[in-house]
């Protein structure tokens, strides 16, 4: 699918070449940084926006041409979009109304989505009256209440503070689950898509790098940018030779390259949780010397100096006192988990 | 500290008073006095040579809404006056349909233009303001008359044979009146849709409602602020309206404020004039109640 905003020299590629199957029942997340296009994705599915080129189908049906009110997807918006001039209860019920349900039907419904969401108790105040948690649960009760075959959701967390953020997300797993619903989620934090989706695709400049699911993601990135974007990775120029992984450096750092890498100078690529630290002039390990050490709570960064001036982190486990005992200066020796190195594509 | 407090509480209590004193001096002299004064001649007798004599009546109130034969004195109602009652209400209902058909389209186009194009449409909207309102209203008649521009377009085009008699009806009154009144329903309008959330319509698309029904369930409801207030703008001004039915009604289609100007006029009958001036007062009062019931009742039932 392709996507083109105005024309001529301003022409902007929001979405270039985007092909995607979701499965029914699935939590897929489009995840990438602002104006990626995964938002414009959302809206073509949506049918706020029509491609330019390409289609979508729905079970088998081409709903490319249909305006928004036809097809069986609702949204949950950035800003909720909650109409101000309704109760609670009339906002969830809008959809089947609109739809010509009859009203026992409608308001049976919006009874089972008031619950789903626990909003028992606020069915008939107004959004504005509402916190901005309860106002995402009401967004998301509107959207669920005609029991789309897809629901869109466009950054809905991304108002919240982290505590709530971190509730929701839990909630939506919850509702997905209940609903069996298939979710297409867009976000740009990493760590929302990697907790909540059964797959994520991610996006860069309206191009859809990779799909896979959480796992693959993140310990098989295919290139550098998304093994840059989602969480922290140590970057290591390097070479890829028959018997082994080598650094720039010369050193052995892995066992044989997994099948299809190409021979010759690659960027290999370690997450900083799989870089061990040993004594300095540990056989086989890389001396390095620390330069800082930043304290998270849990994890402790260790930041390092590899002989030929390469900076990379090292993320520890914080000891009970919380001090790793590593003072800038020290020397000490490297080595990375086995299978931990990946080599990556341009 | 208590004490503190409320001294302090009372200090600000007073410079506020203080404050709106100015403002609460002129509405008293210039909008409540004069309305006491009116009241009061409503409750007198005509003098013979216009203005009143102090002398207690209800004679004003009584020309009102009934008349007496000058043959056999007996009381029927006063069917002309009823007449012009029942068309200054109707034609401001009309004008204020009329306005609201013509200024919702016209702010929704003015508040979905560029921000920095908008103040350029505001400003042609005030253009008419410019002007003297007898002399827009003349220039409306120049349009409407017999052998004017509309007329003669007509003619020209082989669409009519005879002119269209307007002038001096109901309808250019009408005309006249949506016009001069056009602007005063805008302005709220695009009050209203300038604050209206557009992602509103999206929602609204997105579950599953029509054009028709974004319009109505959606879009209504939440500028209904706007609406109220371009209605009561353009509706209260219409009731009382003087200039335009008197040029463009020709003296045929008498309205609520001729009339009462032909009591402290030729008539010569001031407490007559009184109490219809009072009356208007009253329907108009009448008539913004009923509204805010009707806007709100619709409010809390959704």
């Amino acid at each position: 699918m392709v996507k083109v905003f105005g024309s001529g020299d301003h022409a902007l590629r929001a979405l270039d070449d985007v092909s995607l199957t979701i499965e029914t029942g699935e939590f897929f997340t489009l995840l990438g940084p602002s104006g990626c296009g995964k938002t414009t994705l959302l809206r073509c599915i949506a049918g706020f926006e029509t491609p330019t080129a390409g289609a979508i189908l729905l079970s088998g049906r081409d709903f490319t041409a249909e305006p928004p009110n036809r097809r069986p997807v609702n949204t949950v918006f950035q800003s909720y979009a909650l109409f101000p001039h309704l109760t609670v209860a009339q906002n969830i019920g809008f959809g089947l109304e609109m739809l010509g349900r009859p009203r026992a039907e409608v308001a049976a419904t919006v009874e089972r989505m008031l619950a789903l969401v626990k909003l028992e108790a606020f069915a008939g105040r107004r959004p504005q009256q509402l916190s901005g948690g309860q106002q995402q649960r009401v967004a998301l009760a509107r959207a669920l209440a005609p029991a789309p075959q897809v629901l869109l959701l466009d950054e809905p967390l991304s108002a919240l503070d982290l505590k709530l953020r971190k509730e929701m997300q839990g909630e939506l797993k919850r509702l997905q689950h209940e609903t069996g619903i298939t979710f297409v989620f867009v976000t740009h934090d990493q760590e929302e898509a990697l907790t909540m989706s059964d797959r994520i695709g991610v996006m860069s400049e309206g191009r859809l790098l990779q799909i896979g699911a959480p796992r693959e993601i993140y310990n098989h990135p295919v290139n550098r940018f998304v093994a840059d974007f989602i969480g922290e990775t140590n970057f290591l120029r390097g070479r890829v030779a028959q018997d082994g992984l080598y650094l720039a450096t010369g050193e052995r750092v892995g066992a044989a390259p997994p099948s299809g890498a190409r021979i010759g100078e690659a960027t290999l690529a370690v997450r900083p949780e799989q870089v061990r630290l040993e004594g300095p002039g540990d056989p086989g390990s890389l001396s390095a010397r620390v330069t800082q050490t930043v304290y998270f709570g849990t994890d402790t960064h260790c930041h390092l100096h590899l002989a030929d001036g390469t900076e990379i982190i090292a993320r520890l486990q914080s000891p009970p006192s919380g001090d790793v005992g590593l003072a800038p200066g020290a020397e000490v020796g490297v080595r990375f988990a086995e299978g931990a190195l990946q080599v990556l594509g341009d | 500290m208590g004490g503190a407090e409320a001294a302090r509480s009372r200090e600000r209590a007073r410079t506020g008073w203080l404050l709106s004193a100015p403002a609460l001096v002129l509405l008293l002299v210039a909008a409540s006095g004069p309305l006491l004064i009116v009241l009061v001649y409503s409750f007198l007798a005509p003098g013979q040579y216009g203005n009143v004599v102090w002398q207690f009546s209800l004679d004003g109130w009584f020309q009102v809404f009934l008349q007496r034969d000058i043959f056999d004195g007996t009381v029927g109602p006063a069917d002309a006056h009823l007449t012009i009652f029942w068309r200054s209400v109707k034609l401001s209902i009309l004008t204020t349909l009329i306005t609201f058909a013509l200024g919702l389209p016209t702010a929704w186009f003015i508040a979905t233009r560029p921000p920095d194009r908008r103040a350029m449409w505001l400003f042609l909207i005030t253009i008419p303001f410019w002007t003297n309102l007898l002399i827009r209203t003349f220039a409306i008649m120049e349009v409407i008359r017999n052998e004017g521009l509309l007329n003669n377009l007509l003619i020209g085009l082989g669409i009519i044979g005879q002119p269209v008699q307007i002038v001096f009806t109901e309808t250019a009154v009408l005309i006249g009146m949506a016009y001069v009144y056009l602007p005063l329903m805008v302005l709220p309008l695009f009050a209203a849709i300038d604050r209206f959330d557009f992602r509103m319509i999206e929602a609204g698309y997105d579950l599953y409602a029509s054009r028709w029904q974004v319009l109505r369930r959606v879009i209504l409801p939440i500028i209904r602020p706007g609406i109220v207030a371009g209605s009561i703008l353009v509706f209260v001004p219409s009731l009382g309206a003087y200039v335009t039915p008197r040029v463009l009604g020709g003296g045929k289609q008498m309205m609520i404020g001729n009339f009462i100007e032909l009591q402290f006029g030729q008539g010569r009958n001031w407490p007559l004039g009184a109490a219809l001036s009072m009356l208007l007062l009253a329907i108009v009062m009448v008539a913004l109640l009923v509204y805010v019931r009707a806007t709100t009742r619709e409010e809390r039932d959704g």
